[in-house]
């Protein structure tokens, strides 16, 4: 276990500073509420780096192992940044059955990463997702806000094409 | 202004404008299928005509939760014409606008086509929704959720009222009792039951908590009943308050879902502003409230007692049950917790009887069921039907068949912890107690159809993938027993097992069945023994390595017409015009691509 010493000299003062007026609000028990913190936290940071879960943790008054143990128990949380674009591929069972994880694989080939990491370039991070109740569009791929329905395995390259392109005309 | 008898409630409900007081009532599918196909665009496009034309009046477009036939959306039912319109998009707003609202044509190239290529008009007519009978989703796509005058004008929060007003807590139980309503979350408990085991407790604290983790990941019923009828759910959550003496509830809704907040958070707003819900509800010395707890991605925080964990900021492992949650739950106190479906229906049984409800279904399975179907089926959607109902008028009726009358071996109901039913049984009607009599389970509603291409042993290996990665890890069956079983099924798949692997397999599965702790790990291996049991030929081809594992070229249906060499993403397809096509088998990715190109249906799978 690394020693609990909080360093916030890396971190963002406005937007701790925002997570500290989330916490402010919170009413009864705080501790209670540290999942919330941390759906606050994340949406703020992009990701829980350690020294986020350490402040989280010294603001609710709990100890890092328990905040890290809680952040790495649940795969919502990303304790690694993410890339420009999160692409999540609905491994639900109806996307299963119509080649989801022939589409996940041609991605993960084509942006050489693995699943929940980032690439390289810093563009794209591969998350599998499970059903998001759109099964009438199997297979689902959504690049962050934007969904893609009834994807074949050869528009993969396309859909990468058009956020690499996107990103570089930015 | 707040609400304090049955008859300010009902001179409400009164003045409500109905949908029949316009001249025309568009009942857009804003469901999550839908949004997906931009239907939220649509919608705004079709209302900025409606303000520009000045004819709000008139026309009353209402943006409506899930329509139910999501493979077909984005969906659009008209009244009073009783035209339905199917696959809308931005493209056809401007007609809808022109030719139906203003002209009232009906644009028949919107119209459904039934797979007898008959073009049909109304969704009443279409298979699709002919035998399904609504109850839990009785208010879903009719009404604007995000409008609790609307709820009202459908006798919402009556049976609030009426419990409140003209009631005992032992009444409320003795109905919910009488009515034979049992958990729809899985287990199948009687809900009456656990409310009165609930009530019994003494303790200065109760609380009541919905289960919205929704974690099969092939279904959707939850998150529509959210979505598309948030009152329902809080009108029921209040009603199992004063049922159980709680007066604190708690939604428990999975992270994903955070957009179905939007709605459920205005409905919970909405409720307290008419003193439906918080202090002195009805007037009376009732007070409840509705608390939102997220969830962050966990499957087995499904599970109640994990779920309750969560709750309290903690990992989500399960604890061993008894004591149960009715005992000791939530903060330590007595807790029911129910899934969103149950709770949906007991608004509707206060109202109409428990007699009337029990008159749906079969002798122990009272009422209807929600399933979410999908796969290779023709119809995708949510279908609601009686219980009793058989698989195959699911299927073929209201599924209408396989899409390419391909024959159809399995359906996979009860997700992760469910198993396969095939053909043989399609006849047997759905209940808990037959369903567990064949070896399969009712589950949440997750129904996923499967073709004679579906590979049984990919399909188990899906499913095992899936909890061994969710197993919390807590006992070591679960943790190291799921993850031995992916291993040697993917060994299998890779072509690396042998005929030894069988029967490890199933060693395995029986173990971590006997000896988890919690439903996640006693339930794990029940995908790979079913599939096992109804096809075994498909794990022998496997570990005896006789499975072939590229796509391949049917010469002699081959006509060279050159598109499956045009699609594939390896170029590994060569071929002249007009002459048979080969797949170069090594560098075939068995991405299927070919496969759905080719018009002669020459490409064999593996
Ligand atoms: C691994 C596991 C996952 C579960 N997931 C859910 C779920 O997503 N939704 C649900 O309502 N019940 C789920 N359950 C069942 C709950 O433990 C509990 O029985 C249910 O919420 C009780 O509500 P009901 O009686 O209304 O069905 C799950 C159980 C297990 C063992
Ligand atoms: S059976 Fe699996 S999920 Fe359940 S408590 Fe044990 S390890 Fe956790
Ligand atoms: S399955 Fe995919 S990779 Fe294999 S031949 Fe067909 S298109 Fe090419
Ligand atoms: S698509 Fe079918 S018919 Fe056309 S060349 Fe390929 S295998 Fe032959
Ligand atoms: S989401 Fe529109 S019909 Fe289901």
């Amino acid at each position: 276990m690394r020693k609990e010493i909080l360093d916030i000299s890396q971190l963002d003062k406005s937007l701790l500073h925002e997570l500290d007026a989330y916490i402010d609000s919170l009413k009864g028990d705080k501790q209670e509420q540290l999942i919330h913190v941390l759906h606050r936290a994340q949406e703020l940071f992009g990701h829980l780096p350690y020294n986020v879960q350490l402040y989280v943790a010294h603001a609710l008054k709990l100890s890092g192992a328990k905040v890290n143990g809680v952040v790495t128990f649940y795969s919502f949380f990303n304790e690694e940044p993410t890339g420009k674009y999160t692409i999540s591929v609905c491994m639900g069972t109806a996307c299963f059955v119509k080649g989801a994880d022939k589409v996940l694989e041609r991605i993960l080939k084509l942006t050489k990463t693995k699943k929940n990491e980032m690439s390289e370039d810093g563009l794209f991070t591969i998350k599998d997702v499970r059903c998001i109740g759109a099964c009438g569009l199997a297979p689902i791929v959504t690049v962050n806000d934007k969904v893609y329905g009834k994807v074949k395995v050869n528009e993969v390259d396309g859909i990468l094409e058009k956020y690499r392109g996107d990103h570089h005309e930015n | 202004m707040k609400t304090n008898s049955l008859d300010s409630l009902k001179t409400w409900a009164k003045s409500v404008r109905s949908d029949s007081e316009f001249r025309i009532t568009i009942l857009a599918c804003a469901g999550t299928s839908c949004l997906s196909s931009e239907s939220d665009l649509i919608i705004e496009m079709l209302q900025a005509k409606i303000d520009e034309h000045n004819l709000n009046g008139e026309v009353n477009l209402k943006k409506v939760g899930c329509l139910r036939f999501c493979g077909e959306g984005p969906i659009m039912f008209i009244e009073p014409d009783n035209i339905t319109y199917v696959r809308v998009a931005i493209k056809d707003v401007d007609d809808i606008f022109t030719k139906h609202i203003l002209e009232g044509t009906t644009i028949t190239r919107l119209l459904y086509t039934s797979k007898k290529n008959e073009l049909i008009e109304s969704y009443e007519n279409m298979n699709f929704f002919k035998k399904q009978f609504r109850i839990a989703l009785r208010n879903v796509g009719d009404i604007d959720p995000r409008n609790i005058d609307e709820y009202v004008a459908q006798d919402g929060y009556k049976a609030l009222g009426m419990s409140l007003l003209e009631k005992t807590p032992d009444e409320v139980i003795k109905i919910v009792k009488e009515s034979g309503l049992r958990g729809r979350g899985g287990g199948g408990f009687p809900t009456g039951l656990k409310w009165a085991y609930t009530a019994a407790v003494k303790s200065d604290e109760k609380y009541v908590i919905c289960n919205a983790d929704e974690g099969d990941p092939g279904a959707f019923m939850d998150r529509s009943i959210i979505e598309g009828d948030p009152h329902s759910l809080i009108e029921a959550m209040t009603i199992a308050g004063y049922a159980i003496g709680a007066n604190q509830g708690y939604i428990y809704i999975r992270a994903e879902y955070a957009i179905s907040l939007e709605p459920l958070n205005i409905a919970l707003n909405q409720a307290k502003e008419h003193g439906l819900l918080g202090e002195n509800i009805f007037g009376t010395d009732f007070s409840f409230d509705i608390g939102i707890k997220l969830g962050a991605g966990a499957f087995v925080c499904g599970e109640e007692t994990a779920l309750i964990r969560s709750m309290e900021g903690h990992r989500g492992e399960p604890d061993k049950k008894p004591p149960y949650p009715s005992e000791s739950g939530f903060r330590g106190k007595p807790t029911s917790v129910n899934n969103v479906e149950t709770f949906v229906n007991v608004p509707a049984i206060i109202l109409n009887g428990a007699e009337w409800f029990a008159s749906f279904g079969t002798e122990r399975s009272k009422g209807t069921k929600v399933f979410a179907l999908a796969g290779n089926v023709k119809n995708i959607g949510l279908v609601e039907v009686p219980m009793g109902t058989t698989l195959r008028e699911i299927i073929f009726d209201i599924g209408g068949g396989h899409p390419e009358n391909k024959t159809i071996k399995a359906v996979q109901i009860g997700g992760p912890s469910g198993g396969v039913i095939t053909e043989e049984y399609f006849d047997t009607p759905i209940d808990y107690d037959s369903l567990t009599a064949i070896g399969a389970m009712m589950g949440s509603g997750g129904l996923i159809v499967m073709d004679e291409d579906s590979d049984m042993v990919e399909i188990a290996k899906f499913y095992l993938d899936f909890t061994q990665d969710e197993s919390c890890g807590k006992c070591t069956p679960c943790r190291i027993g799921t993850k031995r079983m992916f291993e040697i099924l993917e060994r299998l798949t890779n072509m690396e097992g042998e005929p030894a692997d069988l029967e490890r397999l199933e060693t395995l599965g029986y173990n971590i069945k006997n000896t988890s702790l919690c439903g996640l790990g006693q339930t794990a291996p029940n995908p790979v023994l079913s599939t096992m049991k109804f096809f075994k030929e498909e794990y022998e081809a496997y570990a005896y390595r006789t499975k072939r594992t590229s796509y391949a070229i049917e010469g002699k249906k081959c006509i060279g017409c050159t598109k499956c060499a045009r699609v594939c993403p390896v170029n590994c397809i060569t071929g002249k015009v007009r002459e048979i096509h080969t797949i170069d088998e090594s560098a075939c990715i068995a991405c299927g691509a070919c496969y759905d190109a080719c018009p002669t249906q020459a490409i064999l799978k593996p």
